[in-house]
Order: C-alpha cells, then structure tokens, then sequence
C-alpha cells in the first residue's frame, strides 16, 4: 500500500477528484458549524443551570451532562441513525419509518455531545470568579448589570476563551463520526475514494484538509492560554497611579 | 425474545471485554510513548533541538485530525490480528494527546526540584527516574483518567473496521432484532454498560482529587 505513496499518476487522480474531496470538506464546515451553534446554546444554558440554586434544574443539567461525557458519541450516532427513524415513526405515526438527513443527524449528534462539555467549562467558569468581585463592583456603586458587563464577564470570558476553543477544535475533528453512518462528510468521502481506487492519497488529502481547519485553531488555544495566564496589570493613571504601581499590579 | 438468549448475551459481552482489553493495551503503551515524545519535547536543547521539533510536528498532527482517519489509515496499511491493527492505531493517536499531559505535569515541577536532584549528584536519567517523574506522574492521574474515559468512548470507532468490539457486537445482535422495543433495550444495554465504566473512572478521578485537595 505504502509504496505508491509518491506515484505521480495516483496523485494526478486524486486530483481529478478533488471536488468530491470539497465536497466533503464543506459538508463537515457546515455541520461544524451548526453542530457548534448548538453546543454553544445549549451548553451555556446547561452551564447556568448547574449554578442556580433549584435543586431541579441542577439535576437535569448533571444527569445529562454525565449522560453525554460518559457514553460514546459513535454509539449515540448509530442510535440516531438506526432507531431515529423508527422512533419517529411511531410518534408520528407515519406509515413508514421517516428517514433524517445525515447533516441533521451530525450537528445534532455532535451539537448534543459538546453540549456537555461546554457545559462544564462555563460552570467552571462562573464559579472560578470569586462572589466578592461582584459584591465589590456593587459597594462601588456598579449597577448588576454594570458589575457583570465591566467586572464578572471579562474575568469569566478570559478563563473559559482557551477550553471553549478547545471544544470547536474537538467538534470539527468528532463530525468524521459522520463517515460510520455514510454522511458524506469529508472522512467519508475520502475513505470512498480509497476504498474504491486503493490509494492512500486519499487519506492524505484528508489528513491536510483537517489539518487546514484544526491547526489554526489550535495555535489560538495556545495564544489564548498564555495570554489569560499572564497577570492582569493596572493602567496607568496620571497623578493617582505610579508606574511602580501598574507594575505590582 | 430470541435477541436476549444466553448465546447472544455472551456474545455481546465478549465484545465488551475485547473493547477494554483494547483500551487498556493502547493506554498504556501510549502512556510510554507519550512519555518518550514528551522528555524529547521538554529536554531536547540545544543540538539536539530537531528532535524536539519532529516531536512538535508529531504532536501537532495527531492533535488536528481526527481518530477515526488514523484508524482507518492503519487498518488500510497495516497486515495484523485485529487487536494489533485497533492497539496501534490509537496508540499513535493517543501518545501525542499523552504527550501533552505529561508535559503540563512536567511544567507543574518547580525548578527547585532539578537544581536540587542535581545538587545532590545526580545524573539526568537518575534525576528524571527517582525524582521528576514520580512526581509528574502523580499530578497528572486525573488527566491521565479522563484520557483513559476517551479511549474507551473513542474504541467505539473501531466497528467501523469490524472489529468484534462492544459496540460492533452490540450490531450483530441487533440486526436480528425483529421489532423497536428490542433495539431500544440493545441500545439501552450498550448505553447503559459504558456508563458504568466510565462514570467508575470518573467518580475514581473525583475521590482522588479530592483528597488531593485535602492532603
């Protein structure tokens, strides 16, 4: 297999066959992005209720949360894929069992799945700003919303920036998952590709491809680490702040 | 109810344990090798510095694509047992997130802890073996853990390659299942099964980092 690795001819037909590569390619942007469209709003909704003080919605958001981290995505996939339509026919009632688009099969596979990890990071990150900093914001006369927008927010955003991007990069690479159940998304398409010619190029294209997607994203998690562990400093105020004090702070 | 005979459930659970000997054998072997990339990555200065950036290329390329194209990619160029072809496959994936672990652990040793081993006399491998490591790898068990919970999750992918694992097995059975309420129950069981083990391991990560606060 490896020793066509560098053959011209395999090369020139893979890209004769590139745009079934794009294909793919754009298909699994699309999911990526409703998939994470739906994990940011359902996992922030979920993040919030894990700090509230109903016990009831505390609950639903551990049970699910758990739910989701502790079983495989491939699994709840396959369900989506082999029971979805039965299921669906019998609420609906529907004469045959109905079929679901694979592109809505993913974004809510996926969508559902990082839901409960970035559930985690945003209740991480409203219980990481200690209570004083909001009561502090108030005693100077912030109003709540003033308090949360200039204070509370900007500490909370800073810390859960790096893992919430962490989650994106996750997402991308977890909608190949598609290519189990045929969905046409770039992994699929690329494993058709080789298992009908026998090439490997086809698996490189796609190694390139999510790198193209991944990488940058994972140079912004690292940018964004070192810069929300660099100490935040004072401004410098003339005549009430030194320069000595802006480099304590 | 012939899809819950004995036969069949025994079946079934063959896969269950042929997916956790899997995970186990590919943890630990990229535990090691991701220990090796990570010492070449932290301690690879100087004239050596090429290493260092074949590890960093290593890393970053496992890091940005997906598992199931590196376990396709194998099952397509590799002649094994099927055991051999799923170990390797995620032990290549794996070392290079392994390897990102224990180098958070190794950046969490004051430097304090070297200048000292080397005070005392001793060597690098000495130093590193009686010394840094013991300690790296105690702070890292809990992401040490949670990785563990991604191989198992992840060892699912492998019933793409029909490799007889839980999930895989868990599909032959059901594609004798004649009505709803069965493949519901199967799906319910295979559901139900990765959870225990996994949610196990996380109430073990929790226990332990709790008395990590404590102590």
């Amino acid at each position: 297999m490896l020793e066509g690795i560098l053959s011209a001819n395999r090369w020139h037909l893979l890209f004769t066959q590139m745009d079934i590569f794009w294909e793919g390619f754009f298909f699994t942007l699309a999911v990526s992005v409703a998939g994470l469209a739906l994990s940011m709003i359902l996992g922030t909704l979920l993040g919030v209720f894990s700090t509230t003080r109903s016990r009831a919605l505390r609950a639903i958001s551990r049970i699910y949360v758990e739910f989701y981290q502790n079983t495989p995505l491939p699994v709840q996939i396959f369900f989506m894929y082999m029971a979805g339509p039965q299921i669906l026919q019998a609420i609906l009632g529907a004469a045959t069992p109905v079929r679901i688009a694979p592109f809505a099969i993913g974004s809510l596979g996926v969508g559902l799945y990082h839901a409960a990890y970035v559930a985690e990071v945003i209740r991480t990150g409203i219980e990481s700003v200690p209570r004083g900093q909001l009561e502090s914001a108030r005693s100077q006369g912030f109003s709540r919303a003033q308090a949360y927008r200039y204070i509370v927010l900007p500490q909370t955003f800073k810390m859960i920036l790096p893992p919430l991007c962490n989650q994106a990069l996750n997402l991308i690479k977890n909608t190949s998952v598609l290519a189990l159940i045929a969905g046409g998304d770039l992994m699929y398409q690329a494993d058709n590709f080789v298992s009908s010619s026998g090439f490997l190029q086809g698996y490189i294209m796609a190694c390139a491809l999510y790198f193209l997607i991944c990488f940058p994203l994972a140079i912004l998690v690292q940018v964004l680490e070192s810069r929300s562990k660099r100490r935040p400093r004072a401004k410098v105020i003339p005549g009430i702040t030194t320069d000595l004090d802006a480099k304590e702070a | 109810m012939t899809v819950f005979a004995p036969e069949n459930i025994a079946f079934i659970m063959g896969g269950f344990v042929r997916t956790v000997e899997i995970s186990a054998l590919a943890i630990l072997c990229s535990l090691i090798l991701g220990t090796l990339l990570a010492l070449v990555k932290q301690f690879c200065t100087g004239r050596l510095c090429v290493f260092r950036w074949i590890v960093s290329i290593y890393i970053e390329l496992f890091r940005c694509t997906p598992n199931l194209l590196w376990i396709l990619f194998i099952y397509f160029t590799v002649k094994g047992t099927d055991i051999f072809i799923s170990v390797l496959a995620f032990t290549i994936f794996t070392s290079a997130v392994m390897a990102e672990i224990v180098r958070g652990g190794l950046n969490s040793i004051p430097d304090n802890q070297f200048e000292a081993a080397r005070s005392q006399g001793f060597g690098f491998a000495a130093m590193l073996r009686l010394i840094i490591l013991p300690q790296t790898f105690r702070t890292i068990i809990p992401a040490l853990f949670s990785q563990c919970t991604t191989v198992i999750k992840d060892s699912s992918y492998l019933a793409g390659i029909n490799v007889a694992e839980f999930m895989y097995t868990t599909r032959v059975i059901m594609a004798q299942a004649t009505n709803l309420s069965q493949v519901l129950l199967l799906y319910g069981f295979v559901f139900a099964l990765y959870f225990i083990l996994n949610f196990g391991i996380s109430l073990f990560v929790r226990a332990y980092q709790r008395r990590l606060v404590a102590a």
